[in-house]
């Protein structure tokens, strides 16, 4: 096809390379590298440049940009999209993620592969418009209504903001669903180096597709093949409850039950194959006090954890890098042994709340708002309070 | 060896590219460099905040703790952190915009007209460049030659000279402020 033939010869230019770039830059090539064939968004701070940079750079890869009138558009587009067959994404933030929420449940009923980024800011509302914050993080899980279940990964670096794009598209593809990159202003306005991955390196995971004898809109299976406009097959696609075939059924309540259970197990028994976190033990293995972070905290977080191992004191850090479905294994394993935990975010304890659910230890939110990151020194300070 | 440079100014003043820039030369010297940025919602005015972490290791925590160098080109930006720089740090301001007899803590202390050096090479907007030309040649923290190719990158082509004229300007004036 000579729009991979295109995309190849673009990433075979950029492997190797070292650039100085923003998250949000970083997050944009990632698409690229993921085969992301259409992206349609609406700019909002801090997540602009993602579309900047993607306005410039996917068409000379083979793929398609469209600046939409606003954001229930930009995914209304890229959930058509998507039904064509391609890999498809946008990006906003806080307000605009708002917006989108209707048609995030759409496209989980119809079970459609798609990526949408949120650079979370400052809120409710306008709140602190050009500030970082972190307080999205339960707006990705249920911010559309009704039952479901979600994906949702949160960078640390700009280098992980391209990498994880990677899993994102994957993911998106391999569960049949949308899947939330929950970025923040924080680390979409960090500028810092990112090595552009060797082609040869990436891979990309196939979306499975209906066979023709199939009912086309899925089978018994947890995840359905799915059957593309335009491939010969007549393709219902609605967001009211449907039988296999994909025709409406809103009247029998198994229908519902069977679909929306399915729906919510393909993610929730999948949860060990989807979660990844990273783990920093302490060397002598008897920490009593531990720290969990994610996304921008995580950064002075993990750095607070040297200073307090410097200063003497033993503690264990887990950084969450799947948001949800939550890492309820490796944080129950994580907090085994503990007597605090402590957990710095920029919000007022979203995860903290989540993480209590299921351990046994103390819990202390550390929890910042107000547009500024922690410092070193803050999360220091609550460590030491902890010992 | 971790060195935390911090650049206050209003919007519109260019100190983010500065930092940028700043951070690019870095690299370009083969360091780490990590470069942050705050600014208010207007496209002009208000306050603005560009930090870079120069490194030779990894860089964990990539915002300013206590600035080794602080450069201030406007009065609330310097009055906001002229507090937060470690003792014996370097200050440089903007001798036209902020007003200050000293710096109580600072190391060395520098007045530097760069808003008005810039009027005279016939465009204001070069300010921000003539300040980096100084605080290359009073703090080398970053090499004159990747820093001055750095800012060849990021500056439009039709100013590159300019841009170029500027920071050898900055760089004569800070080597005066040294001697």
């Amino acid at each position: 096809m000579a729009i991979e033939a295109n995309r190849k010869e673009y990433l075979r230019r950029l492997g190797g390379k070292k650039y100085f770039i923003l998250g949000d830059e970083a997050c944009a090539y990632g698409a690229i590298y993921a085969g992301c064939d259409f992206f349609a968004g609406y700019p909002i701070t801090p997540a602009t440049e993602i579309a900047e940079l993607i306005a410039l750079e996917l068409p000379k890869a083979g793929g398609i940009c469209i600046q939409m009138e606003d954001e229930l558009a930009s995914i209304a587009a890229i959930i058509g999209a998507a039904w064509t067959g391609a890999r498809t994404m946008t990006a906003t933030s806080g307000p605009g993620f708002s917006l989108m929420q209707e048609n995030i449940g759409y496209a989980i009923m119809t079970e459609t592969p798609c990526v949408i980024v949120n650079v979370q800011r400052s809120g409710p509302s306008t709140g602190q418009a050009t500030k970082p914050a972190q307080g999205d993080v339960m707006q990705a899980r249920w911010g559309t209504h009704g039952d479901h279940d979600i994906i949702a990964l949160a960078p640390h670096s700009a280098q992980e903001c391209l990498d994880l794009m990677l899993d994102c598209f994957n993911l998106a593809d391999i569960y049949r669903t949308p899947v939330i990159l929950l970025m923040d202003g924080e680390i979409g306005h960090i500028r810092e180096s990112v090595t552009m991955p060797e082609l040869s390196t990436i891979t990309h995971a196939e979306r499975k597709l209906a066979q023709p004898a199939e009912d086309i809109f899925g089978g018994p299976e947890l995840v359905p093949g799915i059957t593309h406009y335009g491939e010969g097959a007549n393709v219902h696609v609605t967001g009211s409850t449907h039988l296999a075939n994909g025709m409406r059924d809103v009247a029998t309540p198994e229908v519902h039950d069977v679909l929306l259970r399915r729906i919510y197990r393909k993610i929730a028994d999948n949860r060990e194959q989807i979660v990844r976190t990273e783990l920093d033990k302490d060397t002598d293995g008897k920490a009593k006090i531990g720290v969990i972070a994610y996304g921008a905290a995580s950064r002075p977080a993990h750095g607070a954890v040297g200073r307090a191992r410097n200063n003497g004191n033993a503690v264990d850090f887990l950084r969450l890098i799947t948001i949800w479905p939550f890492a309820r294994t490796q944080v129950v394993e994580f907090c085994r042994d503990l007597d605090v935990l402590l957990v710095p975010e920029m919000n007022l304890g979203q995860i903290s709340r989540e993480i209590e659910r299921f351990v046994n230890c103390r819990v202390v939110s550390v929890s910042k708002i107000g547009g500024v990151p922690h410092t070193v020194e803050e999360i220091l300070t609550a460590i030491e309070e902890a010992v | 060896m971790r060195t935390e440079i911090r650049l206050a100014a209003f919007g519109g003043q260019g100190i983010i590219l500065s930092g940028v820039i700043m951070g690019e030369g870095a690299i370009n010297d083969g360091k780490n460099a990590v470069q942050t940025q705050s600014y208010g919602p207007e496209s002009r005015g208000g306050a603005a905040k560009s930090e870079i972490i120069i490194a030779d290791e990894n860089i964990d925590y990539p915002m300013v703790v206590e600035a080794d160098c602080l450069v201030a080109l406007s009065q609330p930006g310097y009055d906001k952190y002229a507090s937060e720089v470690k003792p014996g740090a370097t200050v440089i301001i903007d001798s036209d915009l902020v007003e200050t007899e000293k710096h109580p803590t600072a190391g060395s202390f520098y007045q530097l007209p760069f808003t008005k050096l810039a009027d005279e090479l016939g465009n204001r907007i070069v300010a921000n460049i003539v300040m980096l030309g100084s605080v290359c040649a009073i703090t080398g923290i970053v090499d004159k030659e990747s820093l001055l190719e750095a800012v060849k990158a990021n500056v439009p082509a039709k100013f590159l000279d300019l841009n170029v004229r500027a920071f050898t300007r900055g760089y004569e004036i800070g080597e005066q402020a040294l001697a």
